[in-house]
C-alpha cells in the first residue's frame, strides 16, 4: 500500500528555529554590546592581566583589558581595552589613564585595596570634544582629580621636603596640594605647581606669602631657640603654608599667578627693607659665631642684618680686624620723621639720624645671642661712656664707631682674676700651714701634760688653802678685839708708849742739859 | 552483496516499544494500541526523520554559543573572570589534575559533536537509501544512543562547582549562559537519537515494495 501522506512540516520545526534565533540574539546583542576600544601605551604593564583587569572611573568598570602585547621596539606595552558601551563620550583629548596600585606619595596612601583586588587602570575623563582612541598612560597619578580650584606657581631655590602630593596648609588646615615641580632653566630655582582648591583659592591674593612648613622647623639664632610646625602631617611629610597679612583687602589672584616660596614664616612675614643702606662696623675682637644673615638689633627691634664677614690684616702694623658689612633698614626703627618733605631729600634726612644716634652715644656692640651656640650678633645700643666720635661720610662704605663686645670685658676680668690667683703663694702659705698645724699639735701635747701636773698642783694648792684659812681663823682670833692677846698686846704697846715717852723726856733732858749724863739730874728736877 | 531483508512490517507485524509484543494491527488501521499493555503502537516512528533532523538541526545551533559563551564566571576577592568550555579544559591541564581535563574534554566537546556528526550520517545514508553496513550503521547507532546521556557530565561538574564554591568573598562561581546552551545541546541531541527510528536502515534492505519515507 502505498501511502499518500502528504509530509508537511511538523511542530518539531519549532525547536531549531527557536535554537537558531536565541543563538543569533545572543551574538548580535554581544556585537552591538561591544563598546568602543582604546589603546594605551605605557611603561610597564606589571600587575595587569589581559581579559581580567578593569578599567576603572569613579569606582564604576567602564572596561576591561582584553589584549597586552610589547610594542615594535620592545620600550613600551601597549594595552587594548574594550570599554563598556556607551563610553565613546569619555574617550577625548585630554582624557588620562594610569594604573593604580599601592602608592606613598604626599599625605596619602593609595590604592591599598589592589594589593588584594589587583592593579586596575584609574581614568580621568577629559574637557575637549574631540574623540580619541590611542592613548599613553601616566606613570603616576594625577594629584588633583577633577576637583574645583586654581592652580599657582611657586618659585623656591630649595626644594626641600617639597613633592607631588605634598599638602598645602592655610591657617593650618589643608586646602591643596603639590601637583607638579620642575627645575627652571637656568638651573637656579624650581617652580612648584601648587592647586588650592576651592573655595580657599580666593583667599590667596597678590599679598599673599606662601612658606615651607616642612616637618618641624627649628631655628637656633642669636634670639634663640624657635620651634615652628605646622601639623603633625606636616610634620611626616612636609607641607607649605600660605597666609595672607591682615588688614589687605585685594582681590583673589588669577590661576597660575608666581609667589615667592620663602624658607619659613620669619622669612615671609619679614617686613620688606624698603630702602636697605650698607654700613660697615670695625671690629678688634674676635667675631666667632657671628654670621652672614645675623640680626642687627637696636635695643632688641630688629634693623638689619649682616651682609659679609671678612678678615683684615694690616702687614705693617700687624693688626688684626674683621670689618663686618651690614644692612640697615633705619626706617624699621619706626622713626616718622623719615617721610621726605619737600626740599629735603631722604638721603639728608637719615644722615642726620644717624650722626644724631652717633652723637649721643649709639655705638655698635658684638653681644652674644645664645651661650649655647655661642652666636652673636650686632647690637646698636647708647653707651655714655663712650669715647666720642664723627660718621665719616665720604668713606664707602660708611663706617659706624664700635665698642669692644661685652663678652671681651668680661673675658678680661676674668683673665685677670685668674692671673691674680695664679700669683698667690699658694704653696708656700700651705706649706707654712703644715708646719703650723704640727707645732700646735706638739703644744697641745705638752700642754695636756702641764695641765696634768697643774692639777695636782691645785689639789696641793686646796690642801693648802685650806690649812691657810684654819690658821687664818687662828689668827682671826688672836687678832680679834676682846681677844686675850688682843688685851695684852694692848697693854704692851701701852706700855711701850710710855716707854718711848720717857725716853723722849730724856733725851729732851738730855739735850737741854747734856751734862746731866755726868752729873745728873740737879736739883731743877728735884 | 547483501540479500533482501525480511522485516516485520513485511509481515505486516507490529513490535510494541514498551512491552515488546508483536502484534498486527487492525485492518485499515497504521497505528492501534498494544492489546497488552495498551502502549501505542505504531510500525515506524512517527516523522522520524524530520523530527531527528530537527532536533540535530537546533542542537547544532546551540552547539556554537555553548562553546563561545562562558560556562562558568569565578569571582575573586576584588576581580572575576569567565571561562568557556575549551578554556576550562586548558585551565584543568596539569601534571595532577589532566585526567579532570581530558575528562571536560571528551565529555563536552568530543562527545557531542560525535553525536551531532553521527546522527547526521545515519540520517543521510537512511534517506539516500543505502544498503551497506547496515550491522555497523546500528551499532553506531546505539552506541550514540547509550552515550547520550554521558555529556552531562561535564553539566553536572560545573553546575556542582558553582553550588560548591560560593565562599564569598574569598571565591565564588557562577554558572554563565553558555551551561545552558550546552545542557541544550545534551538534550537536543538525546530527542533526536530518541526519534530517530533504527529499523529505517533496514527498511532500504528490505523488498522495494514496502517503503516508509
Amino acid at each position: 500500500m502505498v501511502s499518500k501522506r502528504k509530509t508537511r512540516p511538523s511542530l518539531v520545526w519549532v525547536i531549531p528555529i527557536i535554537a537558531a534565533m536565541v543563538g543569533a540574539w545572543v551574538a548580535v546583542a554581544r556585537i552591538l554590546s561591544a563598546g568602543p576600544e582604546i589603546r594605551i601605551t605605557m611603561e610597564s604593564a606589571s600587575g595587569l592581566d589581559a581579559g581580567t583587569t578593569k578599567i576603572n572611573y569613579r569606582g564604576v568598570a567602564v572596561g576591561t583589558v582584553s589584549k597586552i602585547r610589547l610594542s615594535e621596539d620592545h620600550h613600551h606595552v601597549i594595552v587594548t581595552a574594550q570599554m563598556a558601551p556607551r563610553t565613546e563620550g569619555f574617550l577625548v583629548e585630554g582624557t588620562q589613564f594610569w594604573i593604580v596600585r599601592p602608592r606613598i606619595s604626599g599625605a596619602n596612601v593609595t590604592g591599598l585595596g589592589t594589593l588584594i583586588s589587583g592593579a586596575f587602570i584609574g581614568m580621568e575623563i577629559g574637557d575637549s570634544k574631540v574623540p580619541k582612541r590611542y592613548f599613553v598612560a601616566l606613570e603616576t597619578p594625577p594629584v588633583v582629580n577633577g576637583q574645583i580650584g586654581r592652580f599657582f606657581v611657586l618659585k623656591t631655590p630649595d626644594l626641600g621636603s617639597l613633592d607631588a602630593g605634598t599638602p598645602v596648609f592655610f591657617r593650618h588646615l589643608q586646602v591643596g596640594q603639590v601637583a607638579s615641580y620642575k627645575l627652571d632653566a637656568d638651573g637656579q630655582s624650581f617652580s612648584l605647581r601648587v592647586f588650592v582648591k576651592a573655595p580657599y583659592d580666593r583667599f590667596v591674593t597678590s599679598n599673599t606669602r606662601f612658606w615651607q612648613s616642612s616637618g618641624i622647623n627649628l631655628q637656633l639664632t642669636a634670639a634663640g631657640l624657635n620651634v615652628e610646625t605646622q601639623s603633625l602631617l606636616s610634620i611626616l611629610i612636609g607641607g607649605v603654608a600660605f597666609e595672607t597679612p591682615p588688614g589687605s583687602t585685594l582681590p583673589p589672584s588669577a590661576a597660575n599667578d608666581v609667589f615667592t616660596l620663602f624658607a619659613n614664616r620669619t622669612d615671609a612675614f619679614a617686613p620688606a627693607a624698603r630702602n636697605p643702606q650698607t654700613y660697615e662696623l670695625i671690629f678688634n675682637e674676635s667675631v666667632r659665631g657671628l654670621e652672614v644673615g645675623a640680626p642687627v638689633e637696636f635695643r632688641g627691634i630688629q634693623i638689619g642684618e649682616v651682609a659679609d664677614v671678612r678678615a683684615q690684616i694690616d702687614l705693617q702694623t700687624f693688626k688684626f680686624s674683621v670689618p663686618v658689612t651690614i644692612r640697615l633698614d633705619p626706617e624699621r626703627l619706626g622713626v616718622n620723621l623719615l617721610k621726605p618733605r619737600p626740599g629735603i631729600s631722604l638721603v639728608s634726612i637719615r644722615r642726620r639720624l644717624i650722626d644724631s644716634l652717633v652723637a649721643h652715644g649709639v655705638r655698635a656692640q658684638l653681644q652674644t645671642g645664645s651661650l649655647l651656640t655661642g652666636s652673636t650678633f650686632v647690637e646698636l645700643d647708647v653707651f655714655p661712656d663712650a669715647p666720642p666720635a664723627k660718621v665719616d661720610w665720604s668713606q664707602n662704605p660708611v663706617r659706624l664707631p664700635t665698642v669692644p663686645g661685652q663678652l671681651e670685658a668680661t673675658e678680661k676680668s676674668v683673665n685677670r682674676i685668674i692671673k691674680k690667683i695664679d700669683r698667690m703663694p699658694l704653696e708656700q702659705i700651705g706649706n707654712e700651714l703644715q708646719k703650723t698645724l704640727t707645732d700646735l699639735d706638739r703644744t697641745v701635747v705638752t700642754a695636756r701634760g702641764t695641765l696634768e701636773t697643774a692639777q695636782g698642783t691645785l689639789t696641793t694648792a686646796k690642801g693648802t688653802l685650806e690649812s691657810a684659812h684654819s690658821t687664818l681663823d687662828n689668827a682671826n682670833s688672836v687678832v680679834e678685839p676682846g681677844s686675850v692677846q688682843t688685851q695684852e698686846l694692848d697693854h704692851a704697846l701701852h706700855e711701850i708708849t710710855r716707854a718711848a715717852r720717857s725716853v723722849r723726856v730724856l733725851a729732851d733732858y738730855l739735850e737741854r742739859h747734856p751734862e746731866a749724863l755726868i752729873r745728873g739730874k740737879t736739883g731743877e728736877a728735884k | 552483496m547483501s540479500e533482501p531483508v525480511l522485516t516485520a512490517m513485511q509481515r505486516g507485524l507490529q513490535s510494541c516499544g514498551a512491552c515488546g509484543l508483536l502484534s498486527s494491527p487492525a485492518r485499515g488501521e497504521g497505528i492501534g494500541r498494544c492489546p497488552r499493555c495498551d502502549e501505542v503502537v505504531a510500525f515506524r516512528k512517527r516523522d522520524s526523520i524530520s523530527r531527528t533532523w530537527a532536533y540535530l538541526i537546533a542542537a547544532a545551533v546551540c552547539y556554537v554559543p555553548a562553546n563561545l559563551l562562558p560556562v562558568l564566571r569565578t569571582t575573586t576577592v576584588g576581580s572575576s573572570w569567565s571561562d568557556t568550555i575549551l578554556q576550562g579544559v586548558v585551565l584543568l591541564w596539569s601534571p595532577t589534575g589532566w585526567p579532570l581535563s581530558i575528562i571536560v574534554l571528551v565529555a563536552s566537546i568530543i562527545i557531542p559533536s560525535a553525536k551531532i556528526l553521527s546522527l547526521a550520517y545515519l540520517l543521510v545514508t537512511v534517506q539516500r537509501g543505502s544498503i551497506r553496513n547496515n550491522d555497523q550503521r546500528l551499532r553506531l547507532y546505539r552506541a550514540v544512543e547509550f552515550i547520550g546521556r554521558w555529556s552531562m557530565v561535564d553539566v553536572f561538574v560545573d553546575t556542582f562547582t558553582a553550588a560548591l564554591v560560593q565562599l564569598q568573598p574569598l571565591m565564588s562561581v557562577e554558572p554563565g549562559p553558555g551551561l545552558v546552551f550546552f545542557a541544550a545541546v545534551v538534550v537536543l541531541t538525546m530527542l533526536a537519537a530518541d526519534s530517530f527510528d533504527p529499523r529505517l536502515i533496514w527498511d532500504a534492505a528490505s523488498s522495494n515494495e514496502v517503503r516508509y519515507g
